[in-house]
């Protein structure tokens, strides 16, 4: 059967059981809608999150701009893992303890403001909606390549998808759709890894296949002294040494580190489980589901790179394999014969350069690449489908849940029925899903660029509001505004103008410290840390109500009263 | 729960998160980042420690860190008899979904 036929029963199928689970998992009152009634078993809540989590850029991307990267690309493998360490020790069991439905709550709450709480709300639907819009597109890129159908079509296609589960049952479809979509996706991601492990390296584990030998086929010795002297003899940066400089590097895993422990969709996961000990665990039991896909990734990443050198270097041009032509039609892979010799020559030289390979296309086009049977090619559209729609469904329930809880009911409309409260959660999730699909069919050039936004900006103010919340009882609501607002406006200053207002200066000489934009978050996040403890220490302290919130969330358990 | 229990439960807490924050500091940052190179001298199998240790070890090293977390925080909340109310949660939850 062709890929094609694979690809349509998979995606079927897959789609099916979304749509099957979530008129199973209907929500009913405004704590299921938001928090899944606050009952999901930790093993369940680990998976989800872990979907909820990696998104189609830890799907699609990542293999991929490692690939590229070489050693570099470490800052996404230590970011987006370490900043878990940071969720489980600093927030969940806290934020679960005290026990209501979003971060804005917690915020407004524990600074005894609705200004705090308006800004909260504002930075979860800003880093929601820029996160959102990355997944439409992704959605797209796959359905247009694979089903071969229209890019906007295939957004449209995505969007009734997460729009039908998301509205329908609100977290709590949201959650048993992504325990789903776990499923699927480390299943795709992890077949044709090993797969082309064994084929490579006769070694079935793919982590250790990244540190074997390759067999006779593939010309022997160790895969990464082959991968290194490969790059060396084509030009292009040794694979397992760096390039950026180490503070760069450093500075961007701290910010991918902080914004992975402030992202609100992944935050508010550990408010659906029961209690402070389901908590830690399931923040145990993520890391773990997520590790598996990303200690995969750079094995993934050294496997496609050899592979891709080997296939197209030097390669006639006549005689490229299908996939190569499938992927110039969609623009992904552009050859250009400099020298019209018809002959490849993929070298790190950019004047004699003749191939430019999209790194975005890796993943996708590595099973083709390997030569893999073609129900695996499918499975891993998938794959990239269940990635892209479970992160797309949890973001999509932040900006919900900001809209009707925290703006409507606990700001401008106290009074509503929690009907009506729930209908107004329907009403700006199906209005989320509008605008996100408009910004995933007219994206931005810059598109790509924003990821680095999100995080950014949710570290520089989410994290340290909720750690000093918790951590400094005499935290105040002055030092914290302050302190998120420093954060945020710094952040997205700098973002903005190296990356829209004046890209051509987005240089390492004009960088602050040597810090790239990716990296600023971590600069933000200390700004906000250092401005909120200064202000706070010149105003007043917290009412004494607030300060037994502290006490109170620090404890697991309900606490018996004195 | 006294005043004086709550304080001693807090701080052994605080003493577990930061010796774990200083191991994940330690590998990710230290290790991952900043010796890579002179990490990099030292080889096993076909990898490179420093590389090795930034592509995959840490994130092991992580996963340990949060399940030693998570028996630890158990025992401790064993030790100080913080029960958490399993039966009163998930009774309040069956309720809200009538």
């Amino acid at each position: 059967m062709s890929v094609q036929i694979w690809t349509y029963i998979f995606v079927a199928l897959s789609f099916s059981l979304y749509i099957g689970i979530a008129i199973w998992s209907r929500a009913g009152s405004t704590k299921e809608f938001y928090v899944a009634g606050g009952g999901v078993p930790p093993l369940a809540n680990g998976m989800a999150t872990a979907a909820d989590w990696m998104s189609a850029a830890s799907f699609i991307s990542m293999a991929g701009l490692i690939s590229f990267l070489g050693r570099d690309g470490t800052f996404y493998l230590m970011g987006w893992t370490g900043g878990y360490v940071l969720l489980a020790l600093l927030l969940a069991p806290y934020l679960r303890k005290f026990g209501k439905f979003t971060v804005p709550d917690f915020i407004g709450d524990r600074y005894y403001s609705q200004t705090a709480r308006l800004i909260a709300v504002f930075c979860a639907i800003s880093v929601s909606f820029v996160y959102v819009c990355g997944q439409m597109q992704g959605a797209g890129i796959v359905f247009s390549r694979f089903l071969e159908v229209d890019f906007t079509t295939g957004v449209l296609i995505g969007m009734a998808i997460v729009f039908f589960y998301a509205v329908l049952g609100g977290m709590k479809g949201i959650t048993y759709t992504q325990v789903a979509q776990y499923c699927v996706l480390i299943f795709a991601f992890m077949v044709p890894a090993i797969f082309i492990s064994i084929m490579m390296t006769g070694q079935p584990i793919p982590q250790i296949g990244f540190g074997s030998e390759l067999t006779e086929a593939y010309g022997g010795g160790y895969l990464l002294d082959r991968l290194d002297g490969l790059s060396e003899q084509l030009g292009f940066a040794t694979y397992t040494e760096g390039q950026r400089s180490t503070q760069d590097v450093f500075f961007i895993t701290a910010a991918l580190m902080f914004g992975t422990a402030g992202l609100p969709h992944v935050i508010i996961r550990f408010f659906t489980v029961p209690n402070v000990r389901d908590a830690r665990k399931s923040a145990g039991y993520a890391l773990v589901f997520i590790a598996i896909l990303y200690t995969t990734a750079p094995a993934v990443a050294a496997f496609a790179r050899t592979n891709l050198i080997n296939t197209v270097s030097n390669a006639e041009y006549e005689m490229v394999p299908e996939w190569f032509s499938k992927w110039e039609n969609t623009g992904l892979i552009t050859f250009d014969d400099k020298n019209n010799d018809g002959i490849i020559q993929y070298v790190g030289d950019p004047a004699t350069n003749e191939l430019n390979v999209n790194r975005d296309i890796m993943v996708l086009a590595n099973p083709e690449i390997a030569e893999l049977p073609n129900w695996v090619v499918a499975l891993v559209v998938a794959g990239a489908l269940a990635a892209a729609l479970s992160t797309a469904a949890g973001l999509l329930l932040v900006i919900s849940t900001s809209v009707a809880h925290d703006m409507m009911k606990r700001t401008f409309m106290p009074n509503i029925s929690e009907k009506q409260e729930l209908a107004y959660a329907r009403i700006s999730i199906f209005v989320a899903v509008l605008i996100s699909g408009y910004y995933g069919i007219n994206a931005p050039a810059y598109v790509a660029q924003v990821v680095a936004f999100a995080f950014g900006l949710a570290a520089a103010s989410f994290f340290p509001a909720i750690v000093l919340g918790i951590f400094q009882k005499r935290m105040n609501k002055e030092g914290a505004i302050a302190g998120m607002i420093v954060g945020f406006t710094f952040t997205a200053a700098y973002i903005i103008y190296f990356k829209i207002i004046n890209p051509a200066a987005d240089t390492a000489d004009n960088w602050l410290f040597g810090i790239s934009p990716e990296g600023i978050g971590s600069l933000g996040t200390v700004a906000n840390l250092l401005v909120a403890l200064a202000v706070a220490k010149f105003t007043p302290q917290p009412p004494a109500e607030v300060q037994e919130i502290v006490e109170n969330i620090r404890l697991p358990g309900e606490t018996i009263p004195r | 729960m006294s005043d004086s229990s709550a304080n001693s439960y807090w701080k052994a807490n605080i003493r577990l998160v930061l010796s774990l924050l200083f191991v994940w500091f330690f590998i990710s940052f230290g290790c991952g980042i900043l010796f890579v190179d002179a990490l990099d001298t030292i080889r096993f199998g076909g990898f490179k420690l420093g590389f090795w240790i930034a592509q995959q070890g840490s994130i092991f090293v992580f996963v340990a860190l949060i399940i030693i977390y998570i028996r630890a925080m158990d025992k401790l909340d064993d030790k100080y008899n913080l029960e958490s109310s399993n039966e009163k949660d998930s009774a309040a939850s069956q309720e809200s979904s009538k």
